[in-house]
Parts: C-alpha cells; sequence; structure tokens
C-alpha cells in the first residue's frame, strides 16, 4: 500500500470510530474504547509518517478519490510537507488519546465529546493531505465545525456559548478569506489541483492579494494578532486534551495552509512580504505573551501563550521568505528549518501544559489560579512534569523550547547579507521584540507554575487536592521525555527536515550528524555552534559535583521552622503573592500603554475599620478599538434593517417600485 | 594525549572561575570600604562568609518544597557551567563551542528561572515581590542583551565568544563608535543582572527596597553559600564576559602552552582587578534608583545597542 493510501485508511478508521462514538453513545465502556482506539490509530498514522519522512522521501505519493467534484475529484497527496506535518498531529493525538483515556472518566458528558473527538483528528489530517483547493477547503471547514461542537461540548458554562459563537465567526471570515484565496490562484481557467496552481506562473499583484488573504485566513485560525480575539475563549472552553489538540495541533494545521499556499504554490516571493510577515509575527509575540502575564485563568493564560509561539513562528517564516526572495538559500533554510522546528516543539510544550492544566482542574475544579496554591506537595508528578513544560516553553537550555528560539536568533544575526535597507533595519528590531517576547515567557511561566503549583494553598479545593491517574500522567511524562530529547538532540530533529527545506526552498542547512559531538552549525563552527547533550551533560557533573562536595563537608542539619514574616506573619494565604501581584510590575512598565491599565486604591481614612480595596483597570484595546465597533455597526444596521419587517402594504409596493426604477437606471447608464 | 591536556586546561578554568570569584566580590567590597575611609573586611571574607555558612543548619520553612532544596544547587551549576564557557585566560578551549553568547546568556536565563521559583515556593510576599521584580529586570534586560550580541556578531562575524575576542584582539578591528555604544549597553545590562546599584543594592537589608535579597530571603546554610557562590561567580562571569570582547588583551591562543597561559592568567587577574575597582567606584559614585526607573535605564541600554547596530550598518554602506 502506498503511503498515503495508509494514511487515508487511518483517516478512514478516525472517521469510522467516529461513527462508532454515536452507536456507543451511552454505553459505559465507550469512553475507553474510542480513545485506546484513537490512540493506536493514530499512531499507526504517526509511525506512518515518520517513516515516509525519514526514509523514502524521493518521490511523493498522491491518490485522487471519485467525490467532490465531479470534473476533478478529490486529490491527496504525501509529500515532505504534509508528512512533516502528519507527524505533528498524529503525535498530538496520540498523546491527547492517551490522556483522554484517563480523564475522560471524568467528563459529565462523554457523549458531547467522543463521536467529534476522532473526528476532529481525521480532519485535521485531511487539511494536510488535500491536493486540491476544494478538498482543502471542505476539510478545512469540517475540521472547523468539528472543534467548534468541541468547544460546545460544556456549553452549559458560563461563557462557553459566547466563546462558541465568537469561534464561529472567525472560523466563517478566515474560510471566505481562504476561498477568496484559492479563488484568485485559480485563476480564470478554475484548475483547483495545486499541481496546477503551482505549475501557472502568478502576477504580482494576485501573489500580493493572495498572501494578505492567507494571512487573514491562515492567521485567524492560528491566531495572528489582532484576528486572534477567538482563540483564548475557544481553546480553553473545550475539554482539556481538546484544548491541547486546539492550539498545539490545529493552531500548526493553519500554519501548515500558510506554508503551503505562500512558500509552495505561490513560487518565489518577493521582499515586501516578508517585512509584511515579520511585522505581524512580531507585534503577535510581544502582544500575546503580554496578554497571557495578566491572564488570572491558567487555560487562558496557555491559550495567549499559543499567540505568542505563533508570533514567534510567523516571525521565522518571515526571515525564510526575505532570505528566499533574495536567494539566500543558506538562511532561507535555516530560518525555515527553525520555524518548523518551533512548530514541532510547541506542539510538544503546549499539548503537555495544556494536559496539566487539564490535571489541575481535574483533581481541584478551578482554573483560576488565585484560587490554587501549594499543589507541588499534593500532585508531585503533574507539578514535575508541568515544570518541564514551563522551562521548555520559556526557551531555557537544555530544553527544546531554546534550540528553536536559538535557531531562529541565528537567522536574525544573518540579515545583514540583505540587501533592502527596510529589511536591514526591520530584523534586529523584531529580533530585540523577539527576546522581549522569551523573557516576558519566562516571567509568565514563573507566575503559572509559582501561583499555581507552589506556596501555600488558597482555597479548600486546592488543599484537598489529589494525584491524578495514571494514563493522564504517562501522557504527560512521555510529552516531557520528548522535550528533552528535542533539546539534547536537536541535530537529528534538524537532519529529519532537511528534505521538505530542500523541496520547499531549494537548500538545506548542513548535515547535523556530520558534526562532532552531536553539536548543530548552523551555518560554520566558527560562527555559532550548539550542543544540547554537553550542556546537559555539563550541568548534571557540576551539580552533582556540587552535591556531592556539600553532603561530604557542609553541615548536614536542618531544621524545619515557620517562614520569616518579618515579625507580622502572613494571617491567610489569601496574603500571598497572587498572579495579580505577580504580574504588577510588567503591568506598571508595559501596561499603561499596552492595556490603558490603571490601579485604582481606596484607602480607608485613619479610624476607618473597612478593609482597603486595589482594583485594577485593564482594558483589552484591540477587543475595543477593533471588534466592539463592528459588532456595534452590525447590530445598529440590523436594527434599523429589521424596522422594513413592519411596514405597511403600501410602503412595501413603494420600496419594489423604488427598487426596479433604480436597477432600470443602472442599467440604462451602465449600456 | 592532547585530548587529556585540552580537557585539564578547561578543567583549570573551570577550577580558577571557581577559586577566583569570592575574591573579586572580596576584593569589590574592600575597594568601596576604601573609598568612603573604612577599613573594610578583607578580601578574604567572602571565602569565610562561605564555610560559616556552609557549617551552619539549614532552616527550611514548614511548606518548602523539594525545588526550593534542589534550586540552589541548579543555579549554582547552570551559573557555573555558563561561567566556564566565557573565555577567561584562553580561548578556543575545548569545550568554548558548546554554547554560544546566546546559549550563555540563556543558562544564566535558566539559573534565574528557577531562583525565581523558589522565591515563590513559601507563599511569603518577600519572595514574591522578589521574583516578581526579578523578572521584570530580565525582561527588560534580555532584548538590550540580544541587541549587544547583534552588534558584536555584526562587528565579529560570529556569536561564538572565542571567535569574537580572537578577532577583537587582531588588529582588524578599529576604533568604532558602535563598539563603544555596544560597551555601554553591556554594562548596563551587566550592572541590572548583578543586582548591583544603581538597580538593586546588594547590601541592602530592608526588604521593601531589594530585590535579588528578597528573592533568597528564605534560605539558610549550605543552600544560602550555594545562592550567594552563584551570584559571585555570576559577576565573575559579567566581568570576564567584557574583558574578553572588549579587552582581549594577552589572552591566551589556544594550544600555545603552558606560559602563554600563564601570562594570559596573569593579565586576567589584572583585568579582573581593575574592573573591580571602577565598579567600585562606580557604586560609591552613584545611588540605587527607584525600581520604576529602571526601565528607563535598561531602555537606554537598549537604545544604545540599537544605535550601535544601525551606525555599523550605516558605516558599512559607505
Amino acid at each position: 500500500m502506498s503511503a498515503v493510501g495508509l494514511q487515508m485508511m487511518c483517516v478512514a478508521g478516525l472517521l469510522g470510530l467516529a461513527v462508532l462514538a454515536i452507536v456507543l453513545s451511552r454505553s459505559k465502556i465507550s469512553t475507553a474504547v474510542i480513545y485506546s482506539a484513537t490512540m493506536v490509530v493514530s499512531a499507526i498514522a504517526l509511525i506512518g509518517s515518520i517513516r515516509w519522512l525519514v526514509g523514502d522521501t524521493a518521490n511523493a505519493t498522491d491518490l485522487t478519490l471519485p467525490i467532490g467534484l465531479p470534473w476533478l475529484g478529490a486529490h491527496f497527496r504525501l509529500d515532505t510537507l504534509a508528512s512533516f506535518f502528519l507527524v505533528v498531529v498524529n503525535l498530538g493525538g496520540a498523546s491527547a488519546s492517551l490522556y483522554g483515556l484517563g480523564c475522560g472518566h471524568h467528563d459529565p458528558a462523554p457523549h458531547r465529546v467522543l463521536p467529534f473527538f476522532p473526528a476532529f483528528l481525521a480532519g485535521m489530517n485531511l487539511v494536510v493531505l488535500a491536493d486540491d483547493a476544494f478538498s482543502y477547503l471542505l476539510c478545512w471547514e469540517f475540521m472547523s465545525l468539528v472543534s467548534w461542537a468541541l468547544v460546545m461540548a460544556h456549553h452549559r458554562e458560563a461563557g462557553n456559548a459566547r466563546a462558541g459563537f465568537v469561534y464561529l465567526v472567525m472560523a466563517s471570515f478566515g474560510t471566505l478569506a481562504l476561498l477568496l484565496a484559492f479563488g484568485l490562484l485559480a485563476g480564470p481557467a478554475g484548475d483547483y489541483g495545486f499541481a496546477a496552481i503551482r505549475a501557472a506562473q502568478h502576477t504580482p499583484y494576485v501573489a500580493t492579494l493572495v498572501l494578505i488573504l492567507m494571512l487573514l485566513g491562515a492567521g485567524s485560525k492560528a491566531g495572528l494578532v489582532p484576528l486572534h480575539v477567538w482563540l483564548p475563549l475557544a481553546h480553553p472552553a473545550a475539554p482539556s486534551h481538546v484544548s491541547a489538540l486546539m492550539s498545539g495541533v490545529m493552531t500548526k494545521v493553519a500554519i501548515y495552509g500558510f506554508i503551503r499556499v505562500v512558500f509552495d504554490l505561490l513560487g518565489q516571493p518577493t521582499w515586501p512580504a516578508s517585512v509584511v510577515v515579520l511585522f505581524l509575527g512580531g507585534i503577535t509575540a510581544v502582544t500575546g505573551i503580554l496578554y497571557a502575564m495578566m491572564e488570572k485563568d491558567l487555560k487562558r493564560l496557555l491559550a495567549y501563550s499559543t499567540i505568542e509561539n505563533i508570533g514567534v513562528i510567523f516571525v521565522s517564516l518571515g526571515l525564510a521568505l526575505g532570505f528566499q526572495a533574495n536567494g539566500l538559500k543558506l538562511a532561507a533554510a535555516l530560518a525555515f528549518t527553525a520555524a518548523l522546528f518551533h512548530v514541532l516543539n510547541h506542539s510538544f510544550f503546549k499539548s503537555l501544559l495544556f494536559f496539566g492544566a487539564g490535571a489541575v482542574l481535574m483533581s481541584t475544579g478551578q482554573r483560576d489560579m488565585d484560587k490554587l496554591g501549594g499543589l507541588i506537595h499534593r500532585m508531585p508528578f503533574t507539578s514535575f512534569v508541568f515544570l518541564v513544560g514551563c522551562v521548555a516553553i520559556s526557551a531555557l537550555p537544555p530544553f527544546n523550547g531554546f534550540v528553536s528560539e536559538w535557531l531562529i536568533f541565528q537567522a536574525v544575526l544573518q540579515s545583514p547579507e540583505l540587501p533592502q535597507w527596510a529589511l536591514k533595519i526591520m530584523v534586529p528590531a523584531v529580533g530585540a521584540m523577539l527576546a522581549l517576547a522569551a523573557a516576558l515567557a519566562a516571567a509568565c511561566f514563573v507566575k503559572a507554575f509559582g501561583v499555581t503549583f507552589l506556596g501555600r494553598p488558597r482555597s479548600p479545593a486546592a488543599e484537598t487536592a489529589k494525584e491524578v491517574d495514571r494514563y493522564s500522567l504517562s501522557a504527560m511524562f512521555i510529552l516531557a521525555a520528548l522535550c528533552l530529547l528535542a533539546g539534547i538532540l536537536p541535530g537529528l530533529v534538524i537532519d529529519a527536515l532537511t528534505p521538505i527545506t530542500i523541496e520547499i526552498l531549494g537548500g538545506s542547512m548542513p548535515i547535523q550528524a556530520d558534526e562532532p559531538w552531536l553539536s548543530i552549525v548552523p551555518i560554520a563552527e566558527s560562527r555559532s555552534s550548539y550542543n544540547g547533550l554537553l550542556v546537559m551533560v555539563f550541568i548534571t557533573i557540576s551539580a552533582s559535583l556540587a552535591v556531592f562536595f556539600i553532603h561530604r563537608f557542609a553541615s548536614h542539619a536542618l531544621r524545619r521552622g515557620p517562614a520569616w514574616g518579618c515579625g507580622f506573619s502572613d494571617p491567610t494565604p489569601l496574603a500571598q503573592y497572587s498572579g495579580g501581584s505577580f504580574a504588577q510590575p510588567i503591568r506598571r512598565v508595559f501596561g499603561t500603554l499596552v492595556f490603558h491599565a490603571r490601579d485604582h486604591v481606596d484607602m480607608p481614612a485613619p479610624g476607618d475599620i473597612r478593609p482597603a480595596r486595589l482594583r485594577i483597570e485593564l482594558h483589552d484595546l484591540i477587543w475595543e478599538r477593533m471588534y466592539a465597533p463592528i459588532a456595534g455597526a452590525v447590530s445598529f444596521s440590523s436594527e434599523w434593517l429589521n424596522r422594513l419587517q413592519f411596514l405597511t402594504i403600501r410602503q412595501y409596493l413603494s420600496l419594489v417600485f423604488g427598487t426596479l426604477v433604480t436597477l432600470l437606471l443602472v442599467l440604462a447608464i451602465w449600456s | 594525549m592532547v585530548v587529556i591536556s585540552d580537557i585539564l586546561v578547561q578543567g583549570v578554568q573551570m577550577l580558577l572561575v571557581l577559586l577566583l570569584a569570592p575574591l573579586l566580590t572580596g576584593f569589590v567590597r574592600k575597594m568601596k570600604a576604601r573609598l568612603v575611609r573604612r577599613k573594610g573586611a578583607s578580601v578574604f571574607q567572602p571565602y569565610r562568609d562561605l564555610l560559616r555558612l556552609l557549617r551552619k543548619e539549614v532552616v527550611l520553612a514548614d511548606n518548602a518544597s523539594w525545588l526550593f532544596r534542589v534550586t540552589p544547587y541548579v543555579t549554582f551549576a547552570a551559573i557555573w557551567v555558563a561561567a566556564a564557557l566565557v573565555p577567561t585566560f584562553a580561548t578556543g578551549l575545548l569545550f568554548n563551542w558548546t554554547a554560544d553568547l546566546i546559549a550563555i546568556v540563556a543558562l544564566l536565563g535558566s539559573a534565574r528561572f528557577f531562583l525565581a521559583l523558589a522565591g515563590m515556593d513559601v507563599g511569603t510576599s518577600f519572595g514574591g515581590i522578589g521574583s516578581s521584580r526579578e523578572v521584570m529586570i530580565a525582561a527588560l534586560a534580555e532584548p538590550a542583551m540580544l541587541l549587544f550580541v547583534f552588534c558584536m556578531a555584526l562587528v565579529a562575524g560570529s556569536t561564538q565568544l572565542s571567535t569574537v575576542a580572537d578577532f577583537m584582539g587582531s588588529s582588524a578591528v578599529g576604533l568604532r563608535v558602535s563598539l563603544g555604544m555596544a560597551m555601554i549597553a553591556l554594562i548596563m545590562v551587566a550592572l541590572a543582572e548583578n543586582a548591583r546599584i544603581p538597580v538593586d543594592n546588594p547590601a541592602t537589608h530592608l526588604e521593601l527596597t531589594m530585590v535579588h535579597e528578597a528573592m533568597v530571603l528564605e534560605y539558610s546554610g549550605r543552600h544560602l553559600a550555594m545562592i550567594e557562590f552563584g551570584a559571585f561567580l555570576k559577576l565573575l562571569l559579567y566581568i570576564s564576559l567584557i574583558a574578553c570582547v572588549f579587552l582581549p588583551w594577552k589572552i591566551a591562543l589556544f594550544g600555545t602552552g603552558p606560559l602563554s597561559y600563564a601570562i594570559g592568567a596573569g593579565a586576567y587577574v589584572v583585568k579582573l582587578a581593575v574592573a573591580g575597582f571602577f565598579l567600585a567606584l562606580f557604586e560609591t559614585a552613584t545611588a540605587k534608583m527607584r525600581v520604576f526607573r529602571v526601565p528607563q535605564f535598561l531602555g537606554a541600554a537598549l537604545m544604545l545597542g540599537l544605535l550601535g547596530t544601525l551606525l555599523l550598518f550605516v558605516s558599512r554602506s559607505f
């Protein structure tokens, strides 16, 4: 069986499971059956795509099914780019299913999740495999709708209905943009196959329009600022393992769409395109992480941090566009590899973190960080893997997040080679924005971990939390191990990505397997190199040395006592530093500009015994300045048009007459 | 044989930074005391402090977790590795290519990440205030640091410190305005990262004015010794960094034999002393600024880095 055939069989299997889930809907075994079967199918698809990516990538394989438009059929094709994204999708799918085996039993309404879960995975697989515009859009829409159903799984909870509504509106808008983009690409001849689009020559005018439409369409799905508004509402609303899939995987499918069209189908890019992408990416990274910093809901914090990572990936793609437009193949391959590496890394640690947040939600029923705390004592394993995820996402060595950030910085440092002044000046500035975003991400995850897992419990729920089940834990441990492995053996990943850069850009990074000591060298050793494995080994050796000497020569005495409270210990755990107070310095520095933040202090007069209060005023300016006016205008005009429903017959008749006259006049003037 | 001697030289460097770090801090303290006409403690006092802390018992807060107990070792190890990767007396040591400047900065970031978490662990307000301010300062310092790296990479064509040091030592580099700007930016970042005046005061023990010290307030005994040692190492690291990039005078090339290594080591000690003296002088001459003035201070460093980069572009195009 051809490789694409295997993938399509897996997709068929997933769709079959969706049907089976409906059949079994009320049965007790349904959760175990569906999740374990989904896990097996995803694992098969995963192994198939990895084997194809690292093995025989010489020929893309394709398959045409006699469904869809009668004169077109449905084309599916497996090439290197698609197989990489299949790895991301199915790895996420398999781990989410494993997690679902554990957490699914806590779901109050499993029949609202089970049928849609495998269907969602099938949809994402199909988008990546699609090889003509029609099936692409159809699968894209299927993926959006199924994920909408998953967002609405717990529709009675406050806010979820609104989240679903906003998501639906934004998804429709995105699909509309994609529809127009593919319409432009197909041109008047109307051949919707990707092969034909790739072969055709596109005028600069069309290419620019397609780029903008793709930024709107794929960007709104991925969460580019300012099209991100649905994401922090919808991702946390879904059950946690679905949130992990939406944040860790579905945003990547959107990025796949962007890469497929802009890098593959459009042909040679022009440099102004990269300016737009770089600018949007930089803004997205910084804005996303600032929003995350202000957030106190753990899952929403993670969703905002997804926006940041999407920004990082877009910056990297923008760099690749800029280098490619100027024919700097090596630098373009470096930036592109960095983008793909970050796609993979983000799918690892974001899934891991959402699983961790789900575990906290499962055992405490709380997503509000200011009602948690001290969980490291009661959930030791969850807190350990969550810590790994936090370190990885904060781009700290020796974990994987650092490697991809490092590669992006190396690509940024290549910018002096660019001939255009706009890019020359812009790239260092965007690099500084990336550094800012990385440092803020570290701050944000110190806050997420510190407030949730450290300190003293802030609520009875946090005080009585229990460790979660083994399935959930094993899913998290596997992802944590992958975070470490990709961090210390990055050369393997980079080499596996080489066929993609050769196919898409026509250039590649040096083969990393040839480097001694498993280090990675993007350009040349004298320029820059990094060895995650040795860093890890060195840290381990020096930490062990320190521990050895301390335990050999220093005092072993240890006494437990109350914490130092300066003579006045905090009377209640609520007096601890909370998420809001931790974010205060950064709110003071950036918040006045980005959020119009204000602190209102209500201090009672001396002798007055009412409590002092601090109120923080934050504005979501993007929503207030951009979306609220649009929503207001729509609401106003629909109110106004609504009057047309209550006219008298005379008024209707005159309206019809008026319309007729106007149309005839227009016709008369036109011709 | 060659590999063994290479490893030996690298080991010597690791030991050297470890041995010199407390001395440097002691020297700075001595200089500060002399500058205000106090006698001051001996330059060897930090060693005695460390030994005394090692002999003391640890008082651990009731609800301190394993993270709190692991953090001192993790931060110490991360800073030590980072310090061992910066060229001190010789460039091109065996493991110098393990991590470039960006990775060294990120290693320090790892240390800070864990320290900030440990500050949150016990659940007192002092830890929280220290952690939250520390991460704010880090968030502002990191972009400025990256622009410095960018500036250096433009001049030397590398982010590998050995290559940069070799290049800066060669005659190919002239006197450039950009380099001066980059140096000032780096010094400002180094002051902030090491919790020195004017950003933070290493000597204060008034909880509300301190940042770094508030974060580690709960530590005692051997744990505190490791954290203090880490702080000494970090100061040494930044001074080595400034010295090897902007003052690669007499720094030995790799494989030039023991004699030039010894000269390099001697020159390194002299550089440390000079830098320590200027640090003491600067700290005596300025006052600590309010914590919300720090953004302006580090913003200036960022702008200097950016300006340096732009000037390099402009000067190159003509």
